[in-house]
This record gives C-alpha cells, sequence and structure tokens, in this order.
C-alpha cells in the first residue's frame, strides 16, 4: 500500500534503488577484479579501483537520504526498519567493494611472475562470493526474507572453498618456496572473498530484520575455518 | 484479538465494552487492562472510537442521552457501572483533561481548590492552601503562577492553562488522569512541558491518554492501543507497536499509510 504522502513513496524508491545501484557495482567489481586477476589485467584492474570511488560516493548519498527521510518523514515500523536495514547495508556494501578494489590492487604484483595453478581455482570462489552479493541484495529489492535466510545458509559452501583454496596454496608454498610472495598475494585474494561472503551474509541478516521486525535466529556457524584456528 | 489476562496490579479493566449512539455501535466488545504505574496511550484515525471508549472510563457518556454502554469496566475491582458507585466521586477517582483547556473563569487558585472544596478533602484555609500549591508544584507550574494565585485562570498562556486543569485533577487526588489529545491545542514547547509532566506523574497515577501525534503516544506511554471502526486492533508495548506492530492495519496506519 502506498504513503498517504506520495512524496515519502519517492524517498523510499530512491533509497532502495541506490542500494540495488550501489550492490550492482560492488557484486560487478568483485567479479572484475578476479577477471584481472585471471588475464592479468592492469587496465581492468584500474577500472575496479575507480569503481570503488562510484561505491563510496553511493554510500555518502544513501547515508544522506536515510538521514534526511528520517528527520524528515519519522518513518515508523517496517519503514523504520527498512531505512535503517539500507543505512547499514550501505556500509557493509562499500566495505565489499574495498575487498574488490583490494584484490584488483595485487593484479599489478602478481603480474610479473610465472603464472601458478591456483589461479585457476579463484574465478569459481569470487563467482561463488558474487552470487551471495547478489541473492542478499535481490532478498533486500523482493523484501524476501526467506531468500536472505538461503543466503546466510550459503556462506558454509564459500567457507569451505576458502579451507580448500587455503590448503591448496599452502601446499604450493611448501613444493615450490619460489613462489610464496605470489602465492601470499593470492591467499589474501581468497581470504578477501571469503569476508565478501561473510559481508552478503551481513546484508542478509539486515533484509531478514527490515521485512520480519527480528532478528535472524543464530545459525550454527559449523566451528571455525581452517585458517580462524591458526 | 484475544483477551488479556487479568493481571494482579490492573487498576482498570474492561470487559467485552461496546458503545452505542442510538442504534450505532460506536465501540465493539473491546478489553483492556490499564496498571497503576503506566501509561497507556490510544491510537487510531478519526472517528475510530478512541475518544467515545476513554470517556467510559470515567462515564463521561453518561452525559450523552443516545449512549449506552454494554460489558464490564472495573476500577480497583469495583463496577464503575454498578448500582452503588457514586459518579460523582467516580470522577473524582478518574480525572480527565480535555482537548482544549478548559479552565473555569475564576482564580487560579479557585481553580485548584475548587475539586478538594467540593468534595470536602481538606479542612481549613492552611490544609487548602497546602493542597493548591502541591498541586501546582506536580504541575509544573507553582514557579510560574505562585504570585499571581488571584488571577484568573484563563489569563493564562494556552500551555499554562493545560497544566491548570492537570493541577485542578490532581488536587481531588485522582487514582487515574485520563487526557483527551492533551496537547492539540499547544505550540511544541508547552506540548514538551506537558509530556514532561506525563512522564513525571507516571507511577502516581495510572494514566490513559488518547492522541493523534504517534511521536507523541511514542515518546510518553510505555503501552498503546490502537482502534480502528470501533475495535482495538492491538495492544502492546509501544516499542513493538512502532517497529514491528503485529497486524497489519496497525502498520498501514502508523506508517502513513492510512487515515
Amino acid at each position: 500500500m502506498e504513503h498517504t504522502v506520495k512524496a515519502f513513496d519517492t524517498d523510499i524508491g530512491k533509497l532502495r534503488g541506490l542500494i540495488s545501484q550501489m550492490g550492482g557495482l560492488a557484486e560487478a567489481s568483485s567479479a572484475q577484479a578476479i577477471l584481472a586477476l585471471q588475464r592479468s589485467d592492469p587496465a581492468l584492474a584500474k577500472q575496479v579501483r575507480a569503481d570503488d570511488k562510484a561505491i563510496d560516493a553511493i554510500e555518502g548519498e544513501v547515508e544522506r537520504l536515510a538521514v534526511q527521510i528520517i528527520a524528515l518523514r519519522a518513518p515508523m515500523a517496517n519503514d523504520l526498519r527498512e531505512v535503517v536495514a539500507a543505512l547499514k547495508i550501505a556500509t557493509v556494501v562499500e566495505r565489499i567493494g574495498d575487498y574488490a578494489k583490494n584484490i584488483a590492487k595485487r593484479v599489478p604484483l602478481i603480474e610479473s611472475e610465472q603464472r601458478i595453478e591456483p589461479v585457476s581455482i579463484l574465478p569459481a570462489m569470487a563467482r561463488m562470493a558474487a552470487e551471495m552479493v547478489r541473492n542478499a541484495l535481490d532478498a533486500f529489492a523482493a523484501r524476501d526474507a526467506e531468500a536472505a535466510v538461503r543466503v546466510v545458509e550459503s556462506d558454509a559452501a564459500l567457507d569451505d572453498f576458502y579451507d580448500s583454496i587455503f590448503r591448496t596454496l599452502v601446499t604450493q608454498m611448501v613444493e615450490n618456496p619460489k613462489t610464496i610472495s605470489q602465492v601470499a598475494h593470492l591467499l589474501f585474494v581468497a581470504k578477501n572473498l571469503e569476508r565478501i561472503g561473510d559481508h552478503a551474509t551481513n546484508v542478509a541478516e539486515m533484509v531478514y530484520f527490515a521485512a520480519t521486525g527480528t532478528q535472524m535466529p543464530d545459525r550454527d556457524r559449523g566451528g571455525f575455518t581452517a585458517e580462524e584456528l591458526r | 484479538m484475544t483477551t488479556p489476562k487479568i493481571t494482579a496490579r490492573a487498576k482498570i479493566t474492561a470487559r467485552g465494552v461496546s458503545v452505542f449512539y442510538g442504534a450505532n455501535r460506536a465501540i465493539d466488545d473491546v478489553s483492556i487492562d490499564v496498571t497503576q504505574d503506566e501509561v497507556v496511550a490510544f491510537i487510531g484515525p478519526s472517528g475510530c472510537g478512541k475518544s467515545t471508549f476513554l470517556r467510559t472510563l470515567n462515564r463521561m457518556n453518561d452525559t450523552i442521552p443516545s449512549a449506552r454502554v454494554e460489558g464490564q469496566i472495573h476500577l480497583d475491582g469495583e463496577d464503575i457501572y454498578g448500582p452503588d458507585m457514586d459518579v460523582v466521586q467516580l470522577r473524582a477517582r478518574v480525572g480527565m483533561v480535555f482537548q482544549k483547556p478548559n479552565p473555569f473563569p475564576k482564580s487560579i487558585y479557585e481553580n485548584v481548590a475548587y475539586g478538594p472544596r467540593i468534595h470536602g478533602l481538606t479542612q481549613g484555609k492552611a490544609a487548602l492552601d497546602e493542597v493548591v500549591e502541591t498541586s501546582l508544584r506536580r504541575a509544573g507550574l507553582w514557579d510560574e503562577v505562585k504570585d499571581r494565585l488571584s488571577d484568573s485562570g484563563t489569563a493564562l498562556s494556552g500551555g499554562q492553562q493545560q497544566r491548570l486543569c492537570i493541577a485542578r485533577a490532581i488536587a481531588v487526588d485522582p487514582e487515574v488522569i485520563l487526557m483527551d489529545e492533551p496537547c492539540s491545542a499547544l505550540d511544541p514547547i508547552a506540548t514538551a512541558k506537558i509530556e514532561e509532566l506525563i512522564h513525571a506523574l507516571k507511577g502516581r497515577y495510572a494514566i490513559v491518554i488518547v492522541t493523534h501525534n504517534m511521536q507523541q503516544a511514542a515518546r510518553v506511554s510505555q503501552r498503546t492501543a490502537f482502534f480502528h471502526l470501533g475495535h482495538l486492533v492491538e495492544f502492546g508495548a509501544t516499542s513493538d507497536i512502532f517497529t514491528n506492530p503485529k497486524a497489519e492495519r496497525t502498520k498501514d496506519y502508523i506508517t502513513g499509510r492510512y487515515g
């Protein structure tokens, strides 16, 4: 149902639009960063870094609009939850953009050296992380609590992926010490992708709260990742 | 809506209350508890019955010939519509403050002293002086009027007049204070003073406030009841009503999609 004051709907619509736009950029950046890494493409890596600036700018716009809506429209109930969620989601999506940028920054550092085999499995992990981001933002757009729960559940698979890549990379370093500096960068890349998944999970939790008014029940996080135990 | 459980601390218990104006049913089967130490807000669109229901709590509807009340309303377990109930006494125990400040065209002192005097609550001038001062202090008006108690009550500003009316209600030592949109004729500062006063009076008197200003309901009350078309749609903790209402109609109303 529409608000009696139509401008309120316009404002909320604008806020949702900004979140979608920002989320789309962050999702694309994660994918592009990995593509740049895979192809050793410094130009594409530079593009990712430029896109991050755009993401930061939209975050600022979301903050301004959200504060304005709170001040001028005094949103209540689901409207209030949605505005608060949008504010928090913007912060999280900005972090996702930062991780993508961090991956892109490593491209020139890895580029000059000899390519190593594990690079080929990172894109699959990146696709999985980007998909989580997309699904979390789709859940926000559709105000779909169940879809948000599915995003949170899918994080376990990404964590498993990270564990397996971690083991592969450590093995690589042990077997071929010459590649240590390069593989260390790839470790960070894998960790960044894993963190992107965590942030998508945070977005999904926010979506759940906005849609239902309650916190998502604690899930079994399946213990620590191998890396966290070290 | 399920009937709330009667709690030991309930000051007012209303059960299955319906109110008719002639053949027209203004309130349909409302059950509600108000406890001693809380402020309860009634919200809802115009004509939803919230003021009508408020007025049943001290039998103010008795003054309307066509009005008829069904169901039960108890004050401390006593049926206020029972044959033994003295309506004048009831209205002293359940005081009321109206939308428009309505001081008597008498002095500030007389406005407050009137109730205690006619109810024979005080003996002698000194005792009456004390009640007037205490009441004006509790209403947060003493410092502003102590040097001009013989001035006319109607000469005060709107916000002061409303606080005078609250002092007048307090003077007869009520148990419950009903407020029917007490701030709708006041500016924001006077409104804030009344809200601060409500906060200060909470605990000493059970307070029920009808308000069109949802932010006000959110600010002053611990529990909020949403009325719509004569029904009590939802009654719950104010923080829940305004962040996560259960009923679709409540949500649509408080988010500005209805009414």
